[in-house]
């Protein structure tokens, strides 16, 4: 959280010497606080002054970047509890977990599977961020074999090994990366330390306690270690969702730096849990980089879809631009239909007609990016904008015909439609997107 | 047009964490929000002992915190899960619907008694614009069927209108009357057609639903509507209108989010607990009701369909609804699960 110039003058010296060039202590912490001027100027500031000044001005949860071969992943960096205060700003990381006691084969086609794994949802490509390699084998071969099967994929890594020198070894085969090691806890924190510092990576911390892992991250930090995630250990449900929110509330709210870093899950590693339903409460709830044990598209697409739509800017709703819009080619004698320019509304209804091979044209108005229903509740679809929408398109022109189909959910519009578009005739669509192709099929005489 | 700021918090004191000497291990203190307010409790369904026939009673909401954060409050009553039944076969589901409910479908009866097997909390019995032979619904069949569910099993029920401001009002009328006493929770209650119900529910001792399209302040608008013709504010819940997964989904969390805030910091109309209805939502979606010729990226259809239920379900969980209401057995047992693994 940025301080303001008061604040900041608090914490220097206060003697106005003039030596930082201003007139006085406050005049230069105005021009701090507006950035016009670096804190190095001063030469009597505190080391005291001088950290909390520095750790004032870098964001409450730390961003951290992971990198593959291309291939990019950043997270953290959150600044709300709640999406509606501002927005969640980078989606959690979906990682697929891959072990070395499988056999290569198997694990280099896993990762090539799931890499190019790849669902369109509104017009937006989602797929798998990255995979979490883990060395069950303890083996260093065996683990950088491991690695290098899946690296082949290209995408971000976690690296898993309980042994620093494990992890040594898997990180060299993919240097020049920038993948997660995990772990360092109290048993091992000074050679972690030392393997993130020659790799240049980002090293997870685990810890069963908030305060055994402040105490590590601190010493961590102490020893040249700056980009770290942390791993609670909080497996059930009842505990992932009260540590992540209270990690997430003393980043915020106390600016707590020793907890001031993403948070990584294990979704399917509780007792007897749902590991889908697991990933989909922790996508909701803080998570930063989510390990899930098997590769499933009917559990990735609607957990993909769950992350985009949590994660969408609530000032941003999606929208198309407004206009008319040609299907499959349509001739004079096509439908023509009206909708508005939400984009999930747009591409359901898009998606339904060119898909079933119907020639249409399509008129989409401007909603302000809202759906059929809440456009029409908010006054922002009704029978004048609709008149406008078509005027204004020149749809006339291009048909030879004069119906129009409305969506089944604005249906009481009907009447008031004939009246404003003399000699039109009003069908009256379904309510569903899905529905449209039968409906056509049904309706439609050419 | 806001409301007071949601997300505001009432921090306990910061207590500076004690300085660190090498044995002593640190204690963090962790920011605890102290509401004001709390959700108001609602209560469904009556025993013979309170003049229905129910053989239990359900209540909700209570809650002095937000979803499962029983560190800083009490959550007194964990969400309860409905299953929709319907008062005949609908035409129009899900294939998968069909799948696993079966031939008890055909009667109310039977699908109540199935419903309850499969573990709902409560009943949700919607009712159909038309009879089987296409004739419009009326008051007779109405009787007969709320009769028949309410004899084939003794779970609270709740009976929604077709969704249509005339039919609502015709149909659901001689089902209050018919279930006088038995404490049910009517809908749907919209800002357009509300009153005939709202009388109804008064005088026959029934909670009603008041649903309204996302918005917070329409919520807390219709809370008031409801409560200025005297029904007591413990026989209303809201229902925001949530979209399914990919559908809509955030905007009702977020609506629910920010009512659930603003009940905590004491704001009295939206104090109520929430009902959603993603089973309805999500299987209405392409993703639940088609399984060929769609992308091979969707997946297996049956496991796709019911995660899409789940999912949207889960999420709703935690943005404070009290009451879901779902078709498929499965996703209850699945976010029921959940529930369990956040209150213990």
């Amino acid at each position: 959280m940025p301080l303001t110039g008061l604040q900041i003058y608090k914490l220097l010296p206060q003697t106005n010497c003039k030596e930082c060039g201003s007139p006085t202590c406050l005049a230069f912490a105005m021009k701090l606080a507006a950035k016009q001027a670096e804190l190095t100027a001063c030469p009597y500031v505190s080391e005291t002054s001088k950290s909390q000044l520095e750790s004032a001005s870098s964001p409450p949860i730390r961003l951290i970047t992971l990198a593959g071969d291309g291939t990019k992943l950043e997270v953290g960096n959150e600044t709300v509890m709640f999406r509606h205060e501002k927005t969640f700003y980078h989606k959690p990381g979906i990682f697929i977990r891959l072990k070395d006691s499988q056999d290569l084969e198997s694990i280099r086609a896993g990762a090539a599977t799931a890499s190019a794994y790849s669902v369109d949802y509104v017009g937006i490509k989602l797929g798998v961020d990255g995979f979490a390699v883990e060395s069950v084998s303890g083996d260093r071969a065996r683990f950088a074999a491991a690695v290098g099967a899946v690296a082949a994929a290209k995408n971000p890594l976690i690296l898993m090994a309980a042994d620093p020198a494990v992890l040594a070894e898997g990180a060299k085969v993919v240097a020049g990366t920038r993948p997660l090691l995990y772990a360092a806890d109290e048993t091992n924190w000074q050679q972690m330390a030392e393997v993130a510092k020659s790799t240049k990576a980002p090293l997870a911390v685990k810890a069963e306690s908030l305060e055994k892992l402040a105490d590590l991250t601190e010493k961590l930090q102490k020893a040249g270690v700056e980009d770290l995630v942390l791993d609670p250990l909080a497996r059930g449900s009842s505990a992932s969702l009260t540590i992540l929110t209270q990690i997430r509330r003393l980043a915020l709210k106390k600016n707590y730096r020793p907890l001031g870093y993403p948070v990584m899950v294990f979704p399917g590693e509780a007792e007897g849990v749902d590991e889908a339903v697991m990933a989909a409460q922790q996508i909701a709830k803080y998570a930063g980089f989510v390990v899930i044990n098997s590769f499933d598209p009917a559990v990735l697409y609607p957990l993909l879809v769950l992350r985009e739509n949590l994660y969408t800017d609530p000032q941003k709703p999606i929208q198309v631009q407004p206009g008319l819009f040609e299907i499959n080619a349509p001739t004079a004698d096509a439908p023509v239909m009206v909708t508005t320019n939400f984009s999930i509304t747009y591409f359901a209804v898009n998606n339904e007609v060119e898909g079933a091979g119907w020639p249409a044209w399509l008129i989409v108005t401007d909603a302000d990016g809202m759906s059929v229903l809440t456009a029409w509740a908010a006054g922002k679809l009704d029978s004048d904008r609709i008149v406008k929408a078509i005027k204004a398109c020149s749809i006339e022109s291009k048909i030879n015909h004069k119906r129009l189909i409305i969506p089944g959910q604005v249906a009481i519009l009907s009447g008031e439609l004939e009246e404003g578009l003399e000699g039109w005739e009003i069908m009256v669509g379904p309510k569903e997107a899905v529905d449209i192709p039968a409906y056509l099929k049904a309706a439609w005489k050419h | 047009m806001i409301l007071n700021r949601p997300g505001e918090p009432r921090h306990s004191a910061v207590v500076p964490l004690r300085p660190r000497e090498t044995n002593l291990p640190m204690v963090i203190e962790i920011p605890k929000e102290k509401w004001s307010g709390k959700v108001r409790e609602a209560t469904l369904g009556a025993t013979s002992a309170e003049g229905g026939t129910r053989t239990r009673t359900l209540t909700i909401g209570g809650q002095s915190a937000m979803p499962f954060l029983n560190f800083e409050g009490a959550i007194p009553h964990a969400p309860v899960f409905a299953l929709e039944i319907k008062d005949r076969k609908p035409a129009d589901w899900s294939p998968l619907l069909y799948d696993v409910w079966g031939d008890a479908m055909k009667n109310p009866g039977d699908w109540a008694r199935a419903a309850e097997a499969a573990g709902a909390d409560l009943i949700v019995l919607t009712l159909s614009l038309t009879l089987a032979d296409g004739q419009p619904n009326g008051p007779e069949n109405v009787r007969s069927v709320v009769r028949q569910v309410l004899k084939s099993s003794g779970l609270p029920l709740a009976v929604f209108g077709p969704g249509q401001a005339e039919s609502d009002n015709e149909l659901i009328v001689p089902a209050s009357e018919e279930a006088k006493g038995e404490r049910l929770l009517l809908g749907i209650c919209e800002d357009k057609n509300y009153r005939t119900i709202v009388a109804s529910a008064m005088a026959n001792g029934h909670a009603v639903n008041s649903r309204t399209p996302m918005d917070v302040n329409l919520a807390k608008q219709l809370v008031i509507l409801i409560h200025d013709m005297g029904l007591p504010l413990e026989r209303i819940t809201m229902d925001p209108s949530t979209g399914a997964l990919a559908y809509g989904i955030e905007y009702g969390y977020s609506v629910m989010e920010r009512l659930r805030l603003a009940a905590l910091q004491g704001d009295s109309m939206t104090q109520q607990p929430i009902l959603v209805t993603p089973g309805e939502e999500s299987w209405k979606v392409k993703e639940s009701r088609v399984g060929e010729g769609v992308p091979e990226s969707w997946g297996d259809w049956k496991r796709r369909a019911i995660n899409w239920e789940t999912f949207t379900a889960a999420a709703l969980v935690h943005s404070g609804a009290d009451i879901l209401v779902l078709r498929h057995p499965e996703s209850l047992a699945r976010v029921r699960a959940m529930v369990k693994g956040l209150t213990g």
